[in-house]
């Protein structure tokens, strides 16, 4: 086995490690401790957390590359051979990968959704619906379900459990809404687990065009819309933050600088810009071939850049907003009480600004992020979205379009892709107001 | 005031120039005029001299930034940025790829554009508006609290699925509008409606909570609390007060998008077959064509920055505290 | 005479707090009854309830409220509408923000005008105008069409006044109406009212914090504390018999004796301001040049001596804080010196000024401003010494010295952790003292330290710098508008104008026997307690 690092996947976990470590030194401070504490004590906050804590793992599982060993016994000596860049999830999905169909079949469907014309014994033409290829008899749907649903109640028993007597050992008493957790994680748990366990047997979410299994798509798709959602955060933040504080901080020529740069970046339409960025990448690209060995690399590549320059478009806003607040920040006394003390300006920065600017930072990060789940979506229709051969909600959308239009309608593809990303959305959206509620000042009366 | 307006324009000029460098930047540094030829060309063993050709009749074949075969002023003017910029500024827009006129095919396409915005601009905003001042009017109630768990439903989905859904139901399902297309006229008013409506819908749920939270914050302001000892009924207070403030605020997210109607909706033209300036430029996209995306990048930075300049000017008026100066 | 409004028994609560307890008293036909009591103390809220205006998370448990003897609370809304602004009309503590800023403010008044009393638009504009003539509105045909941000405060509160009156209501309900205001503004708002008062034969319900105003307006007085009436007296009784000790207490923080003050001619000079100018440009018109200069600080010349405390005493906008920021080097200084133990501070470049910001600190206004609430109080008071490199280094060592200091201040050690959102306004602003004092600092320039505290806590304020001062001998620059506290804490007084000192001198000299005009208008204008007959 070995081990491959695409470019978003060291992106990906970069992120995580300093995510982890903010959270660790973030916990020591007893008042932070004490607002993310509020934060949960929401039950909406704490499913919506644990919904997206979900998606994140999956995004995670599917970030994890690498080649598989497989020996041959082509010459005399044994030759260790790789095969193709695999995921943790593909390996978890590989019997959704390998079961390839021939066309659009429905969800737990045994046949085929249209007719195909078949020569029977006889010698004779007749149009019915071929059995698919991948499908049993189909009996026992219910029996199969009932014993996926209690291999899921197990599972989330022993997880949950463990939790609560872990909990009682800590001797940890609080007021968070553990059992709202307990039932989301669980209907989670047990949800996917039937999905799973059905998937063996069916295409529980149907086939497309090609006869793909739309589940495994879907759930592909999560680590692509997280991705973009996450990454370009952690390209534009960065940027907005040391452009915004120095502008608003130092002010002259500075502040004017940074001014005419985000007028003048903003002033382009954000779709236009994403555009034009991204058909140059595409001629650039398309002159290096020798940036990437495998399709999963190019379109790997390609994601990478479309991040960048979504990260580099969409920087201004936030920019603006944190100008407009140093500003308001560095003229209150205790910031003079520091000048007093001939406190340096980084200093002052790290210190002062930056503690007190906390707030809005994280509620743009969270609100951006649904903004950009959903931008995937039609900027992969425009066409100005990540490869086509990649896996995301958007191309779900993009390519099954014109399916509602056929008589009867292939609905399921757009239907999963839009679920999957609903519940994504719905959930960032609803943690953002929770934390917009706790951690604005304005909202403290 | 005149010399405020004057101070504005000039200081756009700058934000021009910048935007035409970064187009440039794109378009011609990553994507030079050799690599444009060749997509265009076709093949990728034309010969040089074809290449040669198809440059000098679009006259890419000056040096981007200096000429160093020019003397003196020339050695920093003819080169092709600025030769690009100059047309631009003119609104000149050159051929697109078909060979067609992007200046006269703009003109041609601002209409059905406008058609459809223009409309849905409209009756978003009053929408939005009057079902944000009713839930402040029954804020807190049972009303407003359901009100809002649906807004963020409406603002979670994606604008794609509204526009599949509306097509199915409506069109395919139902027949009461046609699918797509787009007439001119009062005859064309049937395949407006519905673009428009999902256009009002899909934004509804973002635009009435952010009118909602602009009347919320009004609402706590002292000078309501005035207005109540006055012996005002709450709709009053609503609309005498609450309302006239928080059409300030509301001013600077809303003029400054005006302009910017002229450039269509890419996704809402593309998918109803509307030959305006929206699905223009997405098939500008599809096909690659980079006069097009030039184009309309330059008509959507000076549309944004009129927007700008309105928005200051419509602070004047509406605003006493602001006096421009 | 007969009982114009009547609280019986008002209890009222948000959740399981209670907010006012068991409140009753009376107001009789054409009397000024006056609520008095700190920050917190429930006055505001009960002057809401009679207006029947509380916010929705508050309830109102038991008690009733009686106009002319029928009760408000039983009414339907759109009846008590018709009560309001007719029959009972109120003004508000912030003139700034109480009126509409893009209504006109004679469009204000003719509202209440339109809704209660039905007359035609001219005849609307006419009561208006006469209005604003009764409360000494100058111009009052023009300042009709204003809006509020062109009026000062003292007018805008003279607009509120009028949609008050407008209808000519029984009962006239005055939040603090002249706490935002200026002394001198406040002497004539003052006047007014009573004036009105008299001519009309208005009840009034005055709230206020303030012992001295009472003094001046009340026929009646009640002391509230913790949302409870302590004390309820005629006005003579009041002042001659306080019975309870809440009400004993703030009598005597309202009563301050001037003693005969000194100065050791011997003492060094610490501080010496010699020919001061700040100017802020004005710039305007298409290349934004400059076309003129704010004077905020127009040639000011004063000295402090070691151990020794200044005040700087001017109402707002006459540049007495813009000169502690010019000594601060906070921002630049157009004109004169500034000298520090002989060395002239503007000369100074950043890096030989940090030897001066170690001896010169600050103590600011707000409390709720000044301490950063990311930091806890011990890193908050660790920050100069770290960033001067006074006191230990090390940080066990630094939170012993910590400690030591907040007991100097009156705290407690084990503040150290906490965060300042813990702590009330009186409590930060010793925090704020303790950071400054961290620094051994010979001059601590005190921005009008205690005018967002309660009198009681004022007092204790003023009472510990004396006692710091008296320890350490470090000097004081104290800024402040209110007269009535320089005896307290001042040896030496400085009255500025629109930017220039106009009078100065010591503490007796001048509060007994002023020399210039505007000082003895300050004087004058202050409201002052009865029996306090040294002033």
């Amino acid at each position: 086995m070995k081990i491959i690092l695409l470019w978003t996947d060291v992106m990906v976990w970069l992120l995580v490690i300093s995510l982890l470590l903010w959270a660790w030194t973030v916990s020591r401070s007893p008042q932070v401790r004490k607002l993310w504490h509020t934060v949960f004590k929401s039950s909406i906050a704490m499913a919506s957390a644990i919904i997206l804590l979900f998606y994140l793992l999956f995004a995670l599982l599917d970030s994890v590359h690498f080649r598989l060993a497989t020996t041959t016994n082509e010459s005399q000596s044994k030759t260790l051979q790789y095969g193709g860049i695999t995921s943790l999830l593909d390996i978890m999905f590989s019997h959704n990968m390998k079961n390839t169909e021939r066309t659009y079949s429905a969800p737990f469907a045994t046949h085929e959704y249209t007719k195909s014309i078949v020569l029977n014994e006889h010698g004779v033409t007749k149009q019915e619906y071929l059995p698919l290829k991948y499908v049993g008899t189909g009996d026992d749907i219910i029996g199969k379900s009932i014993f996926a649903g209690f291999v899921g109640l197990v599972i989330v028993g022993v997880l949950i459990l463990m939790h609560i007597l872990w909990r009682g050992r800590r001797g940890l008493k609080s007021e968070l809404p553990w059992r709202t957790a307990y039932l989301t994680f669980g209907v989670l748990i047990i949800t996917f687990t039937w999905l799973y366990l059905l998937s063996y047997h069916y295409h529980v979410l149907g086939t497309d065009k090609v006869g793909g299994d739309v589940l495994y798509q879907s759930l592909k798709s999560i680590r692509t819309g997280v991705l973009i959602g996450i990454l370009t955060t952690l390209i534009m933040l960065p940027v907005a933050v040391i452009l915004g504080v120095s502008a608003g901080l130092f002010g002259g020529w500075v502040d004017d600088g940074i001014q005419y740069l985000y007028t003048t970046l903003s002033s382009i339409p954000g779709v236009l810009l994403i555009a034009a960025g991204v058909l140059s990448m595409q001629v650039m690209m398309d002159n290096n071939p020798t940036w990437f060995e495998t399709t999963l690399e190019r379109s790997d590549l390609r994601l990478l850049f479309l991040i960048i320059i979504l990260g580099v478009t969409s920087w201004t806003g936030l920019c603006r907003l944190l100008r407009a607040e140093t500003l308001k920040i560095s003229q209150i006394e205790f910031v003079t009480a520091a000048k007093a003390f001939g406190v340096g300006k980084v200093t002052i920065i790290r210190r002062h600004i930056i503690p007190n600017l906390m707030h809005i930072i994280l509620i743009s990060v969270v609100l951006d992020f649904s903004g950009l789940v959903l931008a995937e979506a039609v900027l992969s229709y425009v066409g100005v979205g990540v490869d086509p051969t990649m896996h995301s909600w958007g191309n779900m959308i993009n390519q099954a379009r014109l399916e509602m239009a056929r008589e009867p309608m292939v609905w399921w593809s757009l239907f999963s892709a839009f679920v999957f990303m609903f519940i994504l959305v719905l959930a960032a959206n609803l943690f953002s107001d929770r934390i917009q509620r706790v951690l604005d000042p304005r909202n403290k009366s | 005031m005149l010399s405020y307006i004057i101070r504005r324009i000039l200081y756009a000029v700058p934000i021009l120039i910048g935007v035409n460098l970064i187009t440039f930047l794109l378009f011609f540094m990553v994507n030079s005029p050799d690599d444009m030829a060749r997509a265009q060309l076709g093949a990728k063993q034309v010969s040089p001299e074809l290449i040669h050709s198809w440059k000098e009749a679009r006259g890419y074949d000056k040096p981007l930034f200096i000429n160093y075969e020019s003397e003196g002023i020339q050695k920093a003017t003819d080169t092709l940025f600025v030769q690009e910029s100059l047309k631009l500024f003119s609104f000149d827009f050159g051929f697109s790829d078909a060979n067609r006129d992007i200046g006269s095919d703009i003109k041609e396409r601002m209409a059905p554009s406008l058609a459809i915005a223009l409309p849905t601009f409209l009756i978003a905003l009053i929408t939005n508006i009057s079902l944000a001042l009713l839930l402040v009017l029954f804020r807190g109630s049972v009303l407003d609290t359901s009100m809002m768990i649906l807004a963020v439903m409406i603002m979670s989905i994606s604008g794609l699925f509204y526009i599949i859904a509306g097509q199915v139901l409506f069109s395919k399902m139902w027949h009461w509008v046609p699918i797509s297309g787009y007439e001119s006229g009062w005859d064309g008013v049937k395949f407006i409606i519905l673009p428009v409506l999902i256009g009002v819908f899909a934004g509804i749920g973002s635009g009435v909570r952010w009118y909602r939270s602009i009347f919320l914050e009004q609402i706590n302001q002292d000078y309501v609390r005035t207005a109540r000892a006055k012996g005002l009924s709450e709709l009053k207070v609503l609309f005498g007060h609450v309302l006239r403030n928080g059409m300030l605020p509301i001013l600077t997210g809303v003029v400054v998008i005006i302009p910017s109607l002229f450039m269509g909706s890419l996704i809402m033209e593309s998918f109803f077959g509307i030959p305006g300036l929206g699905s223009y430029t997405i098939d500008a996209i599809h096909a690659q064509d980079f006069a097009i995306v030039k184009a309309m990048v330059f008509l959507g930075s000076v549309l944004y920055i009129v927007g700008l300049i309105l928005t200051d000017i419509s602070y004047t008026l509406f605003d006493p505290r602001v006096k421009l100066s | 005479m007969s009982t114009m409004l009547a609280v019986t028994d008002l209890n009222v609560s948000i959740g399981q707090d209670t907010l006012l307890k068991s409140i009753s008293f009376e107001i009789q036909q054409g009397e000024i009854f006056a609520l008095v009591g700190e920050s917190g103390s429930g006055k505001s809220l009960t002057s809401l309830a009679i207006m029947r205006l509380l916010p929705d998370v508050i309830s109102i448990r038991s008690g009733d409220i009686t106009l002319h003897n029928k009760s408000l609370f039983v009414l339907p809304e759109s009846q008590m509408q018709k009560i309001r602004g007719k029959q009972i009309a109120m003004i508000f503590q912030e003139p700034m923000s109480a009126l509409n800023p893009v209504m006109t403010v004679g469009e204000q008044v003719a509202e209440v005008i339109k809704i209660h009393l039905g007359l035609k638009k001219d005849a609307v504009r006419k009561k208006v105008i006469s209005l604003f003539e009764e409360v000494a509105l100058k111009n009052p045909k023009e300042r009709y069409g204003w809006y509020p941000h062109q009026l000062s405060g003292g007018q805008k509160q003279r607009v509120m006044i009028a949609i008050a009156l407008a209808c000519e209501p029984d009962l006239l309900i005055a939040d603090e109406p002249t706490t935002a205001l200026d002394v001198t503004i406040q002497a004539q708002v003052l006047t007014l009212l009573k004036k009105i008062q008299k001519d009309r034969g208005l009840s009034i319900l005055f709230i206020t914090h303030d012992m001295a105003i009472v003094a001046q307006m009340a026929d009646k007085i009640a002391v509230m504390y913790h949302g409870e009436i302590v004390e309820q007296a005629e006005r003579k009784t009041f002042f001659t018999h306080p019975q309870h000790p809440y009400t004993k207490s703030l009598l005597k923080d309202a009563m301050v004796k001037i003693e005969k003050h000194t100065i050791d001619i011997d003492k060094d000079t610490l501080l010496e301001v010699e020919g001061l100018k700040v100017h802020f440009p004005i710039k305007k018109g298409l290349l934004q040049r400059t076309v003129g200069y704010v004077k905020a600080v127009d040639d000011v010349t004063f000295s402090i001596k070691r151990g020794k405390t200044l005040a700087l005493v001017g109402e707002s906008g006459s540049g007495k804080s813009t000169i502690g920021q010019a000594i601060l080097s906070l921002i630049p200084v157009t004109q004169g010196s500034v000298k520090f133990e002989n060395i002239n501070l503007v000369d100074l470049h950043d890096k030989a000024l940090k030897v001066y910001r170690r001896k010169i600190q600050i103590v600011f206004q707000d409390p709720f401003s000044a301490l950063n609430p990311r930091m806890n109080i011990g890193d908050i008071i660790r920050e100069g010494m770290i960033s001067l490199g006074v006191g230990p280094q090390t940080r066990v060592l630094q939170d012993e010295y910590i400690k030591t200091l907040l007991l100097k201040v009156e705290l407690q050690a084990d503040y150290l952790t906490r965060y300042p959102h813990e702590f009330s306004g009186g409590q930060r602003q010793r925090i704020g003292i303790a950071r400054a004092l961290a620094v051994e600092p010979e001059l601590i320039i005190c921005d009008e330290p205690t005018s967002a505290l309660d009198v009681s806590v004022r007092m204790q304020v003023l009472k510990l710098l004396k006692k710091l001062q008296k320890e350490s001998a470090v000097s004081y620059l104290f800024i402040t508008h209110d007269l009535s506290i320089v005896p307290v804490i001042a040896d030496e007084v400085a009255v500025m104008k629109e930017g220039k000192i106009v009078e100065q001198g010591l503490v007796s000299d001048v509060m007994h026997n002023p020399q210039n005009a505007y000082t003895q208008k300050l004087l004058l204008s202050a409201p002052k307690l009865p029996n306090n007959e040294n002033i």
